[in-house]
């Protein structure tokens, strides 16, 4: 289960690769998007895909958390701390 | 001293219906209530009220309030400001909820459960509507209603918000509700547990966890559907083909099923005009009702076929949730001049009128980029400026074929289009660039729903308020400046033994001969000037206008085709393009700068407008004016 510690944030997952949430980041000024993210379902043992990317780049891009798909900036994927699934 | 406004509240039940956005809540208002809705807005906010009513079989009936879509109760945007303080029940003008309806997308309780307790702690009586049961069924998971009743302590019902039928359940217990007191050990129970517990958000999470790995509902996993249209809709590549192909498609419609409306209504206009002045003696009562009044009105609602068929295409699109996707494909773009993909959908809807586009900014919930959204909306090409384009390409520009079957006219309308777009991504730039605001990162998270079948109610709904919105605004607004103009273009009278145009001596024939000197650097004379002033009431009256100041009578039959051979002599082509570019750029439209108004509501923002925009199209006008001088058009 050492796997659960490599951790990296949702941005850098690749299309069509699933994780699961370990937490989001609501330090620094982006508490508030932390705490958006939190209530559309971005939740710690939630399983996430990258379902699609833009070209150049990767912004925006789309993720299924649960059963809800949502288009989302890199900059609030990086707040989201992935893990590996298990 | 301070007054305290007094509100009337209605003491009839009040039912309000909550929900995540996209959970098919306004189908189930829609269901309901029928075609008795009223559209508002709540007290002193922008943000759209819907309330409706259902029959009792005593006679009252109970009100029902479709509150916004929100994903929690903690107030931040405007639409969540109000559906907390609704539910709270210390909202301005607004009585208490008796009961809130819960609407949840039955086949994502993961998430969508968490309003439903959050709603229950609030200490209002919460029935559970399990929407998309239909859906649940078809892919095979079953759903124990009476266990969740159960665990969460509520009433639990299930819906289908597509179905006719499919609100009866719900109906009927919202009926008994009121008339019987079943209702009552619910509410007990859930007020104990709200003091006993006081759950937090992760709280509530762990619980609903809890409930569904009970019930079994643990591992249910995404339609598998979606994504494989999203596979080609959402692709870098073929997804922006599509939404090429679709954006063709509607614009392409709009103008060619509009034709025949249009046509329509601009001859009932002119017969009614006709046929009122014919029976009228009074020359100056005459002029007030058939141009004043019939031809005003007339020139503004002559828009509403393309109004209503660009905001057809719109609600399917919606409905069967492609514009987000779409807004998806877009947001790089838009990003790069600091909007967001959300700002879509209100310019899309500005092609038609801004009006329209300027009212759908109220979905982006960030104020920065909504007022930005608005500033620039007015730069999308809507249909009133077609008339004046027509008429200048049709008069300056020759009928040349060129390669690929395109003609030299339609390169010249695809460029004003294009000038249009290209201007409003500049002035956007600009203000990410050099506004403090501008330059700080905001979220996207946006939801990309299940794609489903529009429902024709639905759709036929969504139209009828579109069109009752806008012929309230020319009932009221328009109605008063179109007879605001009629007024100076009228008034004073010319004295007897008169030879020019009467327009010349009124009020806007004066304005405009102040303001010719203004004009003439960019190649305007001052027959244009003058036409320019009723020209604010909405863009296509400056081709009648400038008939009239060039005494040409607006009721013969080739009257188009007359002002075309008088202006051939009198403009030079370089005063065209400017004209054109002017177009392009000014703030011709008293009503969308009143809507600005109303919507942001103070005038500072149609004020910043107004000058950005003036100062946009004399500049462009220069520019255009003086580089077609030196290149010897």
């Amino acid at each position: 289960m050492t796997s659960d510690l490599i951790m990296q944030s949702l941005d850098l997952l690749k299309v069509k690769h699933t994780a699961r949430v370990v937490r989001v980041n609501s330090s620094g000024e982006d508490s508030q998007t932390a705490r958006q993210l939190e209530e559309i379902g971005f939740i710690p043992g939630e399983k996430v895909e990258v379902l699609n990317k833009a070209f150049f780049g990767g912004d925006p891009l789309v993720v299924r958390v649960g059963l809800s798909t949502f288009a989302l900036r890199k900059a609030e994927a990086r707040l989201i701390e992935i893990g590996s699934e298990h | 001293m301070q007054t305290a406004p007094l509100y009337f509240v209605d003491s009839s039940p009040l039912v309000a219906l909550i929900g995540n956005p996209n959970c098919g809540k306004t189908a189930i208002f829609n269901l309901l209530t029928g075609s008795r809705q009223k559209v508002a807005n709540y007290s002193g906010v922008t943000v759209e009220r819907k309330e409706g009513k259902i029959a009792q079989t005593d006679g009252a009936s109970i009100r029902l309030l479709d509150l916004p879509g929100v994903y929690s109760l903690y107030p931040r945007s405007m639409d969540e400001r109000v559906t907390h303080d609704v539910l709270k029940g210390i909202a301005a003008g607004e009585k208490k909820p008796d009961i809130a309806v819960c609407v949840v997308d039955a086949t994502n309780l993961r998430r969508t459960l968490r309003l439903a307790l959050a709603v229950q702690r609030l200490g209002v009586p919460c029935v559970l509507a399990l929407n998309m049961f239909d859906l649940v069924q078809k892919r095979g998971i079953e759903i124990d209603t009476q266990a969740l009743s159960k665990a969460l302590n509520m009433p639990v019902i299930s819906t289908i918000g597509i179905e006719p039928q499919g609100v009866q359940q719900l109906k009927a217990f919202l009926l008994k509700e009121f008339n019987q007191d079943t209702f009552a050990s619910f509410i007990q129970d859930s007020q104990a547990s709200w003091h006993a517990q006081k759950d937090t958000a992760l709280q509530d999470t762990d619980k609903i966890q809890a409930i569904l790995s009970q019930m079994g509902l643990d591992d249910v996993n995404p339609d598998p559907i979606n994504e494989r249209i999203d596979r080609w809709v959402l692709h870098p590549l073929w997804g922006s083909l599509i939404l090429g192909l679709v954006l063709f498609l509607v614009f392409q419609s709009v103008f060619v099923l509009a034709n025949a409306p249009m046509q329509a209504i601009k001859d009932l206009a002119t017969w009614t005009g006709e046929s009122i002045g014919s029976h009228i003696e009074i020359e100056l009562l005459r002029s007030l009702l058939v141009d004043g009044l019939i031809a005003g009105v007339g020139g503004v609602l002559v828009f509403l076929p393309q109004i209503l068929i660009l905001f057809f295409f719109i609600l399917i699109l919606e409905e069967s949730g492609y514009l987000p996707r779409a807004a998806y494909l877009l947001d790089r773009i838009m990003g790069s001049v600091g909007l967001s993909g959300r700002s879509f959908i209100p310019l899309l809807s500005s092609f038609a009128c801004a009006i329209p586009g300027i009212m759908a900014a109220r979905t982006i919930s960030n104020t920065r980029d909504r007022w930005v959204t608005i500033l620039i909306a007015p730069l999308m090409t809507c249909s009133a400026r077609l008339p004046v384009y027509t008429l200048l390409l049709s008069t300056f520009i020759p009928e040349e074929s060129m390669a690929l079957g395109l003609s030299l006219r339609g390169l010249v309308l695809f460029a004003l289009y294009a000038l249009g777009i290209l201007g409003a991504m500049v002035v956007a730039w600009m203000l990410k660039t050099f506004t403090q605001a501008g330059l700080v990162a905001r979220p996207l998270m946006m939801e990309l729903p299940n794609y489903h079948w529009p429902t024709p109610h639905n759709v036929a709904m969504g139209l009828w308020q579109r069109a009752k919105i806008f012929l309230n605004r020319v009932g009221g607004v328009i109605l008063v400046l179109t007879m605001g103009l009629w007024f100076l273009a009228t008034f004073p009278l010319p004295p007897a033994g008169f030879e020019g145009a009467p327009i010349e001596v009124s009020f806007a024939g004066y304005m405009g001969h102040a303001l010719a000197p203004i004009f003439e650097p960019i190649g305007f004379n001052w027959q244009i000037s003058v036409a320019l002033i009723p020209g604010m009431a909405a863009r296509e009256v400056v081709v009648g206008a400038l008939g009239t100041v060039y005494s040409i009578a607006s009721n013969s039959a080739n009257a188009g085709h007359e002002l075309g051979a008088v202006l051939t002599q009198t403009w030079s082509l370089p005063t065209a393009l400017s004209l054109l570019v002017w177009f392009v750029f000014a703030p011709q439209c008293l009503s969308t700068i009143a809507t600005v108004k109303r919507e942001t509501g103070n005038w500072k923002l149609p004020l910043i407008m107004v000058c950005y925009l003036f100062l946009l199209a004399y500049a462009a006008s220069w520019i255009t004016y003086h580089v077609s001088l030196s290149l010897g058009l």
